[in-house]
């Protein structure tokens, strides 16, 4: 074991490995994380951390994350490299493992003209590739970046990347998630996947590769709440494809029922993806929808989950 | 060369409106080439300023000199009596020419009139885009000749992120191409896509003081001295 984390050892077992994500309130009310995460609670192996997505000021992920071990829900810390020099994010791994978290997301991190301070100063001072190859060097050689001396204590962090296999350039996407499994990925959750398609192309290229058995490849899956949430999505975030078919059957129901063809569509999508071989599990982002993942996972045969 | 553009006319007068003898002095260099503080630039400067402190029933006298360029201390010199005669000066050098030009004279209050924005090409007259972050660590060998700490919105060294956009832009703009995608397809090209698929290790940063450099040839000279 790399770290004993619930998600590590559910993969281990070879389960097919279900997570979620929980996005921190815009403020110090924890109140609103415990509301969040009860509801997650015993639905899915870990729950992602987000790191002031779309690089709006929220409670930070380490705190809030520390929050959720102490409620004995496993979190997985997402951690940009937008915010945080290379100080900072070693010290903040020290602190992290500390608290007892045991996951770990290096990613890039939203632009911060996406976000509520535009104006703020770009740090990016190692990219995530970077991160990850810290990462494992401070858990596997107890070293941190430029330093031979071993660091009092240990790092056990299980490491995860993002991907995403729908953003140009196409064909170099599998050789870059070879790069981060190479610095340190033990898992990759993708972007979010309404093209199962392509993402089924893109599997066969990544196990041509061998590279989903160099690690765990949990498929991205966001429900769609209706319509205009969509057709923003499609054209607002980054990295984000939602093909025409899928943009027509939301668009197809009247718009109280936009939800509940979302989560048909969601369920149908984990029925595919569990197909694909290579698929280990499925992580969902739930826009603030955290106290819907009871009912997603139930309809979506997602539960029970599996205690290890 | 270094690309910069006139602050905005309210601000430079907010910062010489209670000196009445007022040096515009331009720089024949960087900023001359890209049409903010040459000869017509500065005089344009020295025109605006003298209308608007009329308007303003301000009575100030403002004088014009530009020099071969604010970087070096010899032209720096050949202004001495100009500078000793006026209040206060405005530079419409880049800001390594106004603290040159603040140092020089150090008794004198030196204001900026330009800021600058980058070092940039010539995209066509009056257009200009940046193309170096002067980051001391060239990184353009293994690129294909795009650089990721400037034209990557978020300087990866192994990118791309995950926000590329469908059409090959950048997340942050669709005016922007993706940095990343275009280093590919230029790699590729080239056959030459082996030099991105190892990892690149952290950049070595030097961000502390103002950078010096001692060109090859010349340490005798300055290193003995220290």
């Amino acid at each position: 074991m790399k770290s004993g984390s619930n998600l590590e050892k559910v993969l281990e077992a070879g389960q097919f490995a279900v997570t979620t994500e929980l996005g921190p309130p815009k403020g110090t009310d924890i109140s609103i994380v415990k509301k969040k995460a009860e509801f997650l609670r015993g639905m899915v192996d870990a729950v992602n951390v987000t790191d002031c997505q779309t690089a709006v000021v929220r409670l930070s992920s380490i705190a809030t994350s520390a929050v959720l071990v102490q409620m004995g829900i496993e979190p997985v810390m997402q951690m940009t490299c937008r915010d945080r020099n290379r100080i900072a994010i070693q010290s903040d791994i020290f602190g992290a493992s500390a608290l007892g978290i045991k996951n770990i997301l290096a990613i890039s991190g939203d632009h911060h003209s996406f976000g509520n301070q535009k104006n703020a100063r770009k740090v990016f001072d190692i990219d995530s590739m970077q991160m990850l190859a810290l990462v494992k060097r401070m858990r596997d050689e107890k070293k941190i970046l430029n330093d031979e001396t071993i660091i009092q204590g240990e790092v056990p962090m299980f490491i995860g990347a993002a991907a995403n296999p729908f953003a140009p350039p196409l064909e170099f996407r599998a050789m870059h998630l070879r790069k981060k499994i190479e610095s340190g990925a033990d898992f990759i959750q993708t972007q979010s996947i309404y093209d199962i398609d392509k993402f089924r192309e893109w599997m066969n290229i990544v196990r041509d590769m061998g590279l989903d058995r160099r690690c765990a490849i949990l498929a991205g899956l966001t429900p769609l709440k209706s319509h205009v949430m969509a057709k923003y999505m499609a054209e607002n975030v980054p990295g984000m494809h939602i093909p025409d078919p899928v943009l027509k059957r939301i668009a197809g129901v009247p718009r109280e029922k936009a939800a509940e063809e979302g989560i048909r569509i969601f369920c149908e999508h984990v029925e595919q993806l569990k197909e694909i071989r290579g698929v280990a599990g499925i992580h969902i982002m739930a826009i603030e929808w955290e106290h819907k993942i009871p009912e997603i996972a139930e309809r979506a045969k997602l539960l029970p989950r599996p205690v290890i | 060369m270094i690309k910069a553009r006139r602050k905005p006319i309210e601000e430079i007068f907010g910062m010489i409106k209670d000196y009445r003898r007022i040096l515009c002095t331009g720089c024949g260099g960087c900023t001359s080439v890209c049409l903010a503080g040459g000869q017509r630039e500065t005089l344009m400067l020295r025109q605006d300023l003298s209308m608007l402190c009329k308007q303003k029933g301000i009575n100030a006298f403002f004088s014009v000199s530009v020099i071969e360029r604010q970087c070096n201390p010899e032209y720096l010199s050949d202004i001495e009596d100009l500078v000793q005669q006026s209040d206060c000066v405005i530079s419409t050098a880049c800001g390594a020419g106004v603290q040159f030009l603040a140092g020089r004279y150090s008794t004198k209050p030196v204001f900026p009139g330009l800021n600058t924005m980058f070092t940039g090409v010539d995209i066509s007259t009056g257009l200009y885009m940046e193309r170096c972050r002067s980051c001391g660590d060239c990184q353009l060998g293994y690129t294909g000749g795009i650089c990721p700490v400037t034209c990557c919105s978020k300087s990866l060294f192994n990118g791309p992120c995950g926000g590329t956009n469908l059409d090959g832009s950048c997340e942050v703009s669709r005016d922007i191409p993706c940095a990343w995608n275009e280093i590919y397809n230029r790699l590729k090209a080239q056959n030459r896509l082996e030099n991105i698929l190892s990892i690149h290790p952290p950049m070595e940063w030097t961000d502390k003081g103002p950078g010096i450099l001692v060109q090859s040839g010349y340490e005798n000279r300055y290193n003995k001295k220290n």
